[in-house]
Order: structure tokens, then sequence, then C-alpha cells
């Protein structure tokens, strides 16, 4: 078993714990602002006139935010050369999960008051919550499957079912784009660094064997990263 | 001349209300580096004469009995994109806009047309307070103590002539006071309008005041209207021009998104938005945990307002 390197211990000890606490904190906004009461002027925690809006943008946006961020790691570390960025990619990604769920959860009970026929007829009926709901559908065997046994159990299958991502990064973006009233910039950015992120991963997977993920991963033994 | 101001101050000196009510906390979060809504503490030092109080009349006959929202809300949870999209955008950057010195023309099938100082449009009518409820198209309500005065009571005085078959408001749309105006998520200026009836209905408002005051900025000063029975984009806020005319005026969000939003706006829990349900609303200031409320068809106005659509295809005309 290959002692750790400095680096190694570095990413896991130091940056990724740290990472982990920077992207608790819009939670802990939401939560510290519903303490507050909401509407009560402590800086930080105010979650204005609207509190439920608030909570279920702020949280839609961290988990939009952090997929994106998830679809960063790869290219960066193709272009730095620095495997252990990677170790962070599943957390990112776990996070970004967690966040989604959040955000539904909170549009189940504080902003639809679990009213079901009123949901079902959403999910149904407006296309935007149509791809929102898919969008964490298809998260769903993402998370699953995401731990260190099930990417050894599964092998090529793993990779393939992992680019699920970029659908639900589509996804995740087209329904915000429709939850807008009118504004369309910001989807916009996010498409296109979306498109710009799968031109990339598009153009290094030309002409390579299918079942190169090895060297996309740092070695390591295997224990939880 | 109802509203009264010590002569020696002039216009630009007043100090918004909610900055004035809050100029304390607002000094204790600038000294404290807090990342309080962005009034420059300057506002805070200037002046200290809040906004010029109303005489006025309550009118319990239209007004309903639930508990207002604070004033807090009102003024900082806004939909007025000429300052920017966010709720909390018109509150903080509508300080630039200058509502005096202020006037509004009047234009189109009407005998008396041209442009009138704000006092001159005033001047006549006696204000009154009604706790009226709002109701946004995108869900979420409030109940709001205007001051005011019937609309019907301000057009008559210009004799619209028998073509006048709708009135259509239009907004401020001044690049310099208003930043949103550089985005194009809506076509400028904001235009609005009534049918002549709708108008002429006893429900509908001239709004100049709030909570006893001169309306703040980010509610649209100096003067708005206010229809409670539709949804809030009905009403144009900081209007200056009001032009009668016998075509039907094109609405700014129906030219915007005309599948969306009709020139009637009229609130109706059984037509739905293409995008999501009218059938519930939000009320601002319950909390968290507060559970969505029922919207009354006409926001329950029915009783005052049904008249005006009979017969008329209420799911055809939103």
């Amino acid at each position: 078993m290959p002692v750790p390197s400095s680096l190694e211990r570095r990413y896991r000890y130091l940056y990724k714990p740290l990472l982990f606490t920077a992207c608790l904190v819009p939670l802990g906004g939401c939560i510290g602002g519903i303490l507050a009461g909401g509407g009560v002027a402590v800086p930080g925690f105010d979650l204005g006139a609207d509190p439920v809006r608030f909570v279920l943008d702020r949280l839609a946006k961290t988990a939009l935010n952090l997929l994106f961020i998830t679809l960063l790691v790869t290219p960066l570390r193709r272009l730095s050369g620095n495997a252990q960025l990677l170790r962070l990619r599943r957390m990112l990604g776990l996070l970004a999960f967690s966040y989604a769920l959040l955000h539904f959860l909170v549009y189940l009970g504080p902003y639809q008051s679990f009213d079901w026929r009123e949901i079902g007829k959403d999910i149904v009926k407006r296309p935007f919550i149509t791809m929102g709901f898919t969008a964490l559908l298809l998260l769903v065997p993402l998370a699953a499957t995401s731990t260190d046994r099930m990417r050894r159990r599964l092998g090529r299958l793993w990779q393939r079912l992992h680019r699920l991502i970029y659908v639900v990064a589509a996804l995740a973006v087209l329904h915000y784009w429709k939850m807008l009233k009118h504004e369309y910039r910001e989807p916009l950015i996010y498409a296109a660094i979306l498109a710009l992120l799968l031109g990339f991963r598009l153009w290094h997977a030309r002409g390579r064997p299918a079942h190169a993920t090895s060297r996309s991963e740092p070695p390591r033994a295997p224990e939880r990263a | 001349m109802l509203i009264r101001r010590p002569s020696s101050v002039r216009p630009s000196d007043i100090t918004p209300e909610s900055v004035y009510l809050n100029r304390r906390s607002l000094l204790a979060g600038a000294l404290a580096g807090g990342a309080l809504g962005a009034v420059p503490i300057a506002h805070a030092v200037e002046e200290a004469a809040p906004a010029a109080a109303l005489q006025y009349q309550r009118n319990a006959r239209y007004s309903v009995s639930e508990p207002p929202n604070s004033y807090e809300q009102i003024t900082h949870y806004n939909n007025f994109y000429e300052f920017g999209t966010d709720k909390t955008d018109p509150s903080r950057y509508a300080t630039a806009l200058r509502t005096r010195p202020w006037s509004v023309t009047i234009a189109g099938e009407a005998e008396k047309t041209g442009t009138f100082t704000l006092e001159d449009i005033l001047r006549p009518h006696a204000l009154e307070e009604r706790i009226y409820r709002l109701r946004c198209v995108e869900a979420w309500s409030m109940v709001v103590p205007w001051i005011g005065f019937p609309l019907g009571d301000l057009l008559k005085r210009f004799n619209p002539t028998s073509r006048a078959k709708f009135v259509e408001f239009t907004s401020l749309a001044d690049l310099k006071q208003m930043p949103g105006l550089r985005s194009d998520v809506l076509p400028w200026p904001y235009v609005e309008g009534l049918r002549i009836d709708e108008a002429m209905h006893p429900l509908a408002i001239m709004v100049v005041g709030l909570y006893g005051r001169e309306l703040p900025n980010q509610d649209g000063a100096p003067l708005r209207t206010m229809a409670p029975w539709k949804y809030g984009f009905k009403n144009g806020k900081s209007i200056v021009r009001i032009r009668f005319t016998s075509g039907q005026p094109s609405n700014t969000w129906n030219t915007a998104a005309p599948g969306e939003y009709g020139f009637y706006g009229n609130v109706n829990p059984e037509v739905d938005h293409p995008r999501w349900s009218q059938a519930t609303e939000r009320r601002i200031g319950r909390g968290f945990f507060a559970s969505r409320q029922k919207t009354l068809l006409f926001n329950g106005y029915a009783d005052e307002v049904a008249s005006l659509y009979q017969g008329m295809n209420l799911h055809r005309y939103y």
C-alpha cells in the first residue's frame, strides 16, 4: 500500500473538509434565517419578506452552482495535471444532490403546503417542473452509485451512467430558465458554460478507448476517499 | 391644498420614510460594518424630516378587515423592474427617483388635454385610506393600506369623449434615474390600461400614499393606480401620462409574453398561468411555515366587480 503523499494528505484532511464547510454556508444561512424568524435585520440572516421563496431559490442556486463546479473538476484536472482534484468531485456532486433534494423538500412543504394534488399537477402539467423533477430523479442513481464499491462493481457501466450528469445539468438550467418570469441572461450564461464543458469532454473523448477510466483516477488504496 | 409640507424643506431633502424610521439601526449597522440594505449612510444623517404626512379619512366600506402587512414588507418586497428585477432592488435603487417636480400629460379622446403639474392633478381630491388586498401574478399577496382617491373622479375632470373606451397609463422611463431600464427584460416604458368602466369603478383608485404618508419611491411615487381585483402588474407606477383611447392599449406584460399575461389580468383561481397554478397564494409576512391560502375570484372583490364581466369568457380574456 503506497504511503499517501503530503499532497494527498493535504487534500484529504484540509482542502476537502474546508470545501465541505464552505458548501454548507448557504444552508446554514437559510437555517439561521428561518430560526431568526425571517425579516429580522440581522446581517446575513435576513430572508426578506418572503422567506419561503428566498430559501427555495437559495437552495436551488447553490445546487446548480455546485453541479457546475462538479462538472468543472475534470477539465481542471486535465489542465492542471493535479489528480487530487478528483477527490473533491464526489463530495461536490453529493452536495449538489443534497441541495437539490432540500430544494425539492422545501417546494413540497413550505412552498406547496404538502398539497399533493397541486404538486402532482405541477409535475405533470408544468414542463419546467417536470424537467426539474426528472433532473432530481436522475441524480438518485448517480448518488447511489457514488461509492468506491459501486464503482468497482459497475466498471465500464459506471462511467457511462455518470455521463447522465450532463443531462441533469441541462435539465436544471432549463428548469431555472422556465421558472423565471421573463429574464433569460443568467440561464443563458449557465447554458453557455455547460456547452463549453460538454465540448471539452467530447473533444477529449474523441479517439479514446472506452475503458480509459482508470487513467483519470488518482492511484489510491481502496479506502473511503 | 391637502398635502402639507413645511415650505422651507425642499422635496429633494425629504428622507424616505423607511430610511427615517430605520435611521438608528442604519447608523448602528453602518458602524458595525453590517451588510444592511444598500441605502447609503449619507441619507441617514441628512434632513431628519420624514415623508410628508397626509390628511385623509379612513374608508371603511372599501377596506378589508384583514391586518395589513408591515411598512417594512410593503416597501422592501417590490416588483418595479425599472430599478432591477430582484425584489429588493426597488428599495435599494429607487432613492434615485426624483418625484418633484412632477407632471402628468393627459392625452387622447378627451376635451381637456395637456400637461398638468402634480399639484394640479391632486389638488381637488379628498384623500381616503383604503386597506386593499394586493395579489401578484407570481402567486403571493399582501394587504396594503393605500392612501388615494377614486380614479374615476380624476378622469372625469378631463371630460373623456364617447370615443374613449379605454384608459392607458404610462410610467416614467428615465434612464438617468432608473438603472433597470438598461435591461431588455421588458419593453420600456411600462404601459398599462383599463377599460373605461373599470377605470371609473369606485374600487379603482389613484394612490399617493401609504400608511398615512406620501408613497415611498419603490412603491410607485408620486402616483400610481390600484385596481385591487386585478393582478398587481395591472397597476402602473410613477405615472407620467394618462391617455384616453378608443382601442385596447397594449399593456407591457401582454406585449412581452402574450400567452401568459393578458389585458384584463383579473385575479381568478380557475385560470392558471401557463407555468403555475393561480388557485392558491402565499401571504407575505406569515412566515416560513405558513400554508398557502386559497385565491379568491377577483381577489375577493367579486361582489363589487363581477358585473363588469358578465358574459365574458374569463379563460379567453385573462
